[in-house]
């Protein structure tokens, strides 16, 4: 009973690592990524885990080694009369420091990559043109595309509500996202891509995708009751199947009557 | 309850009941006062809890027995507006009701003077009413569950323009007004308090009770007061305009033409980052505001029971002032992705990383502590110990949100999630029953049952890695935050069965909380009496009665050294009061 309790708190380096060790097996990990970009994300993510995770292994096991060790019950010396050691001070301070800082200024690339580098049309500073405008409003995700003529905002535009967002596969893409009335947050965790959507506010965001198919699209900032039903999905299709699919809504947009409804009235 | 065994006591009889026990201006009376109010909501913001897990293992099922009761209208479904409500006031109420009082309002406020060495606070009627401004609060956000529309909708965070626009929730009616209403009273019953904490420490400490022979506790305290000071206002204001927002036209959140839900426009010019600038700008140092009070605690239990000098207590203290001081300049991180110039991204990033240094250092400490100690497992030491091992998790789960572009992908998922549940209730919650067990003694003058304790202890600490750990994994898969029913779509539809077991262990361990409950109320009465000092420790609270009287000590105290000297070789045995004069100067 006497070293029970430092057995209790070993479960903990011994559970924690087992969860993420077996996690994998059931599924529960990173959602496969389709994105160009994401795998920087993801070496950033496993490469903290390693880290954090080889920390948290040594200072839970010192942990349980002392609780163990020094044990009043089991261990009779008497203790030690120390008020510390400024050497270990140093050392803990700056070890911990330099590697904090290291981490973060290592980080810094990608972020200016994802957020802060939009893709320009080559030769000159401005961004290449957008090939879709979301919005997103209580509780849907809305798609607006250049008609015809490639440019956004004007008459030939394509209007889409059915939350299906059709994309380019292969080609770096350049959004238009917003917001209609309260915050949103564009999240497609196949692409590792996130960026709240705010009203009255334009904002660009930028993507690779490297696979076809259709993935999920989840409004990721709590934005009424609605929230969880925000359901979009993207498709990613080669160019020539994008092209047609936008032939195709427009089309579709452009018809004199409306297509019948399924059921009787 | 509490007898006096000082000599005031016929101060007490002249006073009344309204003014010893409701109205008392005495820091030890209001201290409990805070205690068992907190205790309460605590209660509440469980259950609240225990409504997102049902509805996150039973989407949409109605639930068992209490259905009918609570959302009848809805055969016994929680409604989807009702969900948001759920998980905006359980952080509410955890955050305003329960944490930040329970360690400023009712450690603080206990402890501060007697650690000290002085009689009382330094302004006992402010002390009073820091504690009265609570029950506004207290009022104002129940009744918010019960207005049309009900209780605030927009999470704890309430982000316009969904918390601005009346007509976007059902929660933005009159509950979010309310729920502004009364988070200002909970600002400003921590602004006076905070201001009192400041002042009794630098003022009133006892002769020879120099800065650095304070208890981490007292030092804790004390920075937390500062922050409170400093952050707080910041939160009022914002408060204030959002409430100009809702209900006098003015646009400071707003953009030009904003609207939702068929709402008539608003004036606007303004900017919905704005709020969330000021809010984080005092959120962020409120999560200090929520740890460093427990750190204190933890360190003074940890020494007392391992019956050694705590180890590093300058590097400590500076560390709690450097949490403190970068607290301040991290908020940013909040706000990764909100839309907030990306090159600020950066420097947060940098300030963020750091502020893990601090708190590095901290746990270092601890374990240099134990090193070489004598370690007694009683109760309040398994619930320090237990902060020191989950603090680690809490602490390095942090520097994955702090890494920017990871946090592209974790922002507003179960891995944030996990990160603040390790350090609020694996983390802070411990320490909290920690400080109850260990200075239960002090203010009833028994002792709680050491062997439920350890029964609480065990299940507590099994069942909330069952149910937190777990949310590390599923912040992974990008399950997000807030939603009501993530299984639909096909990312998240395996996820089912995890979040099963996770409510259950929810479950469990709220009904372990039982035994804490019996064990808190039923020894007040049946518990052995403790005597002045039952943990042998040498911090000067345990030199007073138990419970001391008014004016707290029966002699003038006169410190000599840290309340850290156990196993001094300057005395026999193994602890060395702060008080007792040293061998050479004995008369």
């Amino acid at each position: 009973m006497n070293r029970f309790w430092g057995f209790l708190f070993f479960l903990v380096p011994v559970g924690g690592v087992a969860t993420f060790a077996a996690a994998p097996y059931f599924n529960i990990w990173l959602p496969r990524d389709i994105s160009e970009h994401g795998h920087a994300i993801d070496h950033l993510f496993f490469f903290i885990l390693w880290l954090t995770g080889v920390v948290f292994i040594v200072t839970e096991l010192v942990l349980f080694y002392f609780m163990w060790k020094y044990d009043a019950k089991a261990n009779k010396k008497p203790a030690k009369f120390t008020h510390g050691s400024h050497s270990l001070e140093v050392v803990w301070t700056i070890v911990p420091a330099v590697t904090l800082l290291f981490i973060a200024i290592y980080q810094m690339d990608a972020w200016a990559s994802a957020k802060m580098r939009p893709p320009l049309i080559p030769g000159t500073e401005e961004m290449i043109s957008p090939t879709v405008e979301v919005t997103g409003r209580q509780f849907n995700w809305d798609f607006r595309y250049p008609g015809p003529d490639n440019e956004l905002y004007t008459q030939d535009d394509i209007f889409r509500t059915d939350g299906k967002l059709y994309l380019p596969v292969g080609e770096k893409v350049l959004l238009r996202i917003t917001s209609a009335d309260v915050l949103h947050s564009f999240f497609l965790p196949n692409m590792r891509i996130k960026q709240d959507v705010v009203p009255g506010m334009e904002q660009s965001m930028w993507f690779k995708a490297k696979e076809k198919g259709g993935y999920d699209i989840v409004c990721a900032e709590l934005c009424g009751w609605g929230h969880y039903k925000m359901k979009g999905r993207v498709f990613f299709l080669s160019r020539a199947e994008f092209d047609e699919k936008l032939e195709a809504m427009r089309l579709e947009q452009n018809t004199m009557r409306v297509a019948a409804l399924d059921e009787e009235d | 309850m509490s007898t006096n065994s000082g000599d005031h006591a016929d101060h007490t009889h002249a006073s009344g009941f309204l003014r010893t026990y409701v109205f008392s201006l005495d820091h030890k009376i209001i201290g409990m006062q805070f205690l068992f109010s907190t205790l309460i909501w605590f209660f509440i913001g469980g259950m609240l809890a225990l409504g997102i897990r049902w509805q996150l293992a039973y989407p949409w099922a109605p639930m068992p027995l209490i259905g009918n009761l609570l959302a009848g209208p809805e055969g016994g479904q929680i409604a989807p507006e009702n969900y948001t409500m759920l998980v905006t006031m359980h952080a509410t109420v955890m955050i305003f009701f329960v944490i930040i009082p329970i360690l400023a309002g009712a450690f603080g406020n206990f402890l501060i003077p007697l650690m000290i060495g002085a009689e009382d606070m330094a302004v006992p009627v402010l002390n009073m009413l820091s504690y009265w401004f609570m029950w506004p609060a207290f009022g104002i956000i129940g009744l918010s569950f019960f207005v049309e529309g009900g209780a605030a909708q927009g999470g704890w965070t309430s982000y316009p323009p969904l918390s601005v626009i009346t007509a976007a929730a059902p929660g933005s009616l009159n509950g979010q007004t309310l729920w502004l209403i009364g988070v200002t009273f909970v600002g400003i019953a921590s602004m006076m308090g905070s201001i009192n904490y400041m002042t009794t420490i630098i003022q009133m400490r006892a002769p020879g009770m120099t800065m650095f022979r304070l208890p981490m506790t007292v030092w804790a305290m004390f920075i937390t007061a500062l922050l409170q000071a400093f952050a707080l206002p910041v939160l009022t204001a914002a408060g204030f305009m959002q409430l100009g927002d809702r209900m006098l036209g003015t646009g400071f959140f707003l953009a030009e033409g904003a609207t939702a839900n068929n709402s008539p426009m608003a004036s606007g010019g303004g900017q919905p980052l704005l709020w969330q600038h000021l809010f984080w700008f005092y959120s962020h140092p409120a999560v200090y505001i929520m740890i460093l009070p427990a750190m204190g605690m933890v360190s003074d239990i940890i020494s007392c029971f391992a019956r050694k000098p705590l180890f590093g207590y300058k590097p400590m203290v500076y560390s709690i002032s450097g949490i403190a001081g970068l607290g301040f300049i991290v908020w940013g991180h909040h706000m990764f992705v909100s839309g907030m110039n990306p090159a600020l991204g950066m420097t947060f990033m940098v300030s963020t990383m750091m502020i893990a240094l601090p708190s590095a250092i901290k746990t270092f400490n601890w374990m240099g502590t134990l090193w070489g100690g004598q370690i007694q497992y009683t109760t309040p030491m398994l619930f320090a110990l237990s902060f020191v091992s989950m603090f680690i998790i809490g602490g390095l789960s942090g520097i994955f949100m702090a890494a920017t572009p990871v946090d592209i992908f974790i922002h507003d998922t179960y891995f944030i999630v996990a990160h603040f549940h390790y350090v609020l209730f694996s983390g802070t919650a411990m320490a909290v029953f920690g400080g109850i067990y260990y200075w239960y003694p002090k203010m009833f003058g028994r002792m709680m049952n050491d062997s439920w304790g350890k029964i609480h202890f065990t299940l507590t600490f099994i069942l909330l890695n069952c149910v937190f750990y777990p949310m590390h994994i599923l912040g992974m898969t990008g399950f997000p935050r807030r939603l009501a029913d993530p299984y639909q779509y096909e990312t998240f539809q395996n996820l089912l069965p995890l979040n099963q077991f996770m409510s259950l262990c929810a479950l469990l361990l709220v009904a372990s909380q039982i035994i804490f409950f019996v064990n808190f109320f039923g020894s007040m009465f049946f518990g052995a009496r403790s005597g002045r000092n039952p943990w042998h420790s040498n911090g000067l609270e345990w030199q007073a009665p138990s419970p001391p009287g008014h004016g707290n000590f029966d002699f003038q105290p006169v410190i000599h050294r840290g309340p850290y000297e156990y196993n001094s070789p300057e005395v026999e045995g193994d602890y060395y009061p702060q008080t007792q004069p040293p061998p050479e100067i004995k008369e």
